[in-house]
């Protein structure tokens, strides 16, 4: 599948260990991520999905391994080596993390409107008006009534959480986005309907999305790539497609087998 | 400053109440404040001899910069005998037996607590400020070490987002008090809950501000002339409180009132919040529509000597 006619990939890892004391986080990672890419890290609880996560997305420094990043004027940086100014500005414009408890991710004491807007005024927009109106205007996208728009998060529903976390996330036009076991605890048919909208918003906007889950259907639904993780290491990477239809690794045929049927 | 360093008997104090290298820590603190203006400086904050919430940081300021020759106003509310203020005059007359005042322009040293007076200060005077919770981000970020992280980088975008909740809820920015400022392009810095009315005096003000939480333990600084600028959004402008009505007792007008219940049938009226200032108006013969003609005034004080006899 050659759907990436980018020739420069968007982020590279290497080797990226972390360990927590004697015992191991995740060890030795490497991979590359193109622009539009959606790659799923999938794995059982523990198997260093989330460290993985972290480390990317420069909450957790890795013990050992480099993270390059493209950044928007084109120039490969090492994530670990920007200043703390400069890896705030990019979590808050060029990047996403969307938690999987939404409380998290978004401030419940202020309004759904000022928790889309937050990132605009973080970058210094200073008009209330324009501010508010692309609140509004990005509510809708994730299918939140505007009514809603003074309303506090803490009267919303989970699945409404959930989607205004990724309209806050999504408002300054990121080009990557981490997604930490998005569609967790929230039932069934509200997880189907958030894949569909998540599914649609990264197609539209081109968005290219690292997502950890344990649930393969939602890296089925969602990714380009998968990982497979088990204990910290990465035992078998490649086209979802293709990994789960034909699993290699023992681990991995378990875990494909294991999906409960109706 | 040895002019205030003493040898004193046994029960005295020493000038001012605090000791010597406690006022030089103080003044370090100061002076740090002022070199880097809206900076919270962080001081090591001595117990006073009155409870947190009275004003325990503008007090150790003020002792930390008196000398023998100053003049004290100390202000509660923009009143100088309400019961703050004259616990804190006190307290000074005591311990360092300085010169007070309620004339803000005979002052050298104006200690205050939520007002500036109405008459411009001026370069020979020094107002400090009694601060409760000196960190504007607090009650949006409750976390101290993100707070400071987010002066050092200047990411204060959270200071929009509470002027933005206040519109979606209220149509208007409806902060009052404790109004949000830059100073000098650098800081946002609380300038203690003065009413926003008296943000406009703290631009570009003559005299040297100097704010002090005892609690929080920590001191900042406007030096002389900065450019303060309240926060605000393009389409909503910030704005001052107005009334609509004079001062009931002197007919000023562009100055802070505060209402005052008369009886329990919705009488009301506003007079000056700067009782200085209020007074000095009706002793120049300015009189609102509320006040008592003088010959009244004269006729009542006979009425209460005759009483007294």
């Amino acid at each position: 599948m050659n759907a990436f006619p980018t020739t420069d990939p968007l982020l590279q890892v290497h080797n990226v260990t972390r360990y927590y004391g004697d015992r191991i986080g995740c060890a030795d990672v490497s991979f590359d991520l193109w622009p539009g890419e959606v790659l799923a890290i999938v794995g059982e609880s523990g198997s260093g999905k989330t460290t993985l996560l972290n480390c990317l997305s420069t909450r957790l420094a890795p013990t050992a391994g480099a993270i390059e990043y493209r950044m928007r004027d084109g120039t490969m940086r090492n994530l670990y080596q920007l200043t703390e100014a400069e890896r705030r500005l990019l979590m808050r414009t060029d990047w996403g993390f969307v938690h999987q408890n939404a409380a998290e991710g978004l401030r419940m004491n202020v309004s759904a409107g000022a928790n889309v807007g937050e990132r605009l005024m973080a970058v210094g927009e200073r008009h209330y008006g324009n501010i508010r109106s692309t609140a509004d205007d990005w509510m809708g996208r994730v299918e939140i009534d505007s009514d809603r728009i003074d309303d506090d998060p803490r009267s919303f529903s989970g699945g409404m959480r959930q989607r205004l976390q990724i309209a806050r996330n999504l408002v300054t036009r990121p080009r990557l986005v981490f997604m930490d076991e998005p569609t967790g605890g929230l039932d069934v048919s509200v997880q189907a309907r958030l894949l569909d909208l998540l599914r649609r918003l990264v197609a539209d906007l081109g968005l290219s999305v690292v997502i950890v889950t344990h649930d393969l259907a939602v890296a089925r639904l969602l990714s380009h790539r998968i990982m497979v993780m088990r204990h910290g290491n990465v035992i078998e990477s490649g086209l979802t497609d293709q990994v789960l239809d034909d699993p290699r690794e023992p681990y991995t045929q378990l875990l494909v087998s294991s999906i409960l049927q109706v | 400053m040895n002019d205030t360093a003493q040898i004193f008997e046994q029960g005295e104090y020493n000038f001012a109440y605090l000791d010597e290298q406690t006022k030089r820590m103080i003044r370090r603190a100061i002076l740090k404040g002022i070199a880097i203006p809206g900076y919270q400086v962080p001081f090591a904050s001595r117990e006073m001899p009155m409870p947190y919430g009275w004003g325990t940081g503008g007090v150790q300021v003020t002792a930390a910069i008196l000398g023998k020759d100053d003049c004290l106003k100390m202000i509660d509310q923009g009143s100088d005998d309400t019961t703050n203020a004259v616990s804190l005059r006190g307290f000074f007359e005591k311990t360092a037996g300085v010169r007070t005042t309620f004339e803000t322009s005979e002052a050298s040293v104006i200690q205050t607590r939520h007002r500036i007076p109405e008459k411009t200060l001026r370069e020979d005077q020094i107002i400090v400020f009694q601060v409760p919770i000196p960190e504007p981000l607090r009650f949006l970020e409750p976390r101290e070490t993100e707070t400071r992280k987010m002066h050092a980088l200047e990411d204060y975008g959270l200071m929009h987002v509470k002027l933005y909740e206040d519109i979606a809820k209220n149509g208007h920015i409806a902060t009052t008090y404790a109004y949000p400022v830059k100073v000098n392009d650098r800081y946002v810095m609380d300038p203690s809950p003065t009413p926003k009315f008296d943000n406009p005096k703290i631009d570009q003000m003559a005299a040297l501000q100097l704010y002090g939480a005892g609690r929080e333990k920590r001191i900042y600084a406007i030096p002389p002339y900065t450019k303060v600028k309240s926060l605000d959004f393009e389409d909503y402008p910030f704005e001052v409180q107005k009334f609509d009505k004079p001062c009931g007792l002197c007919g000023a007008e562009n100055v802070y009132l505060d209402e005052v219940i008369l009886d329990d049938k919705g009488g009301r009226m506003f007079v000056c919040s700067d009782s200085d200032y209020c007074e000095e108006r009706r002793a120049d013969g300015h009189l609102g529509p509320m006040a008592a003609d003088p010959a009244a005034h004269q006729f009542g004080a006979t009425q209460a000597e005759e009483t007294a006899r």
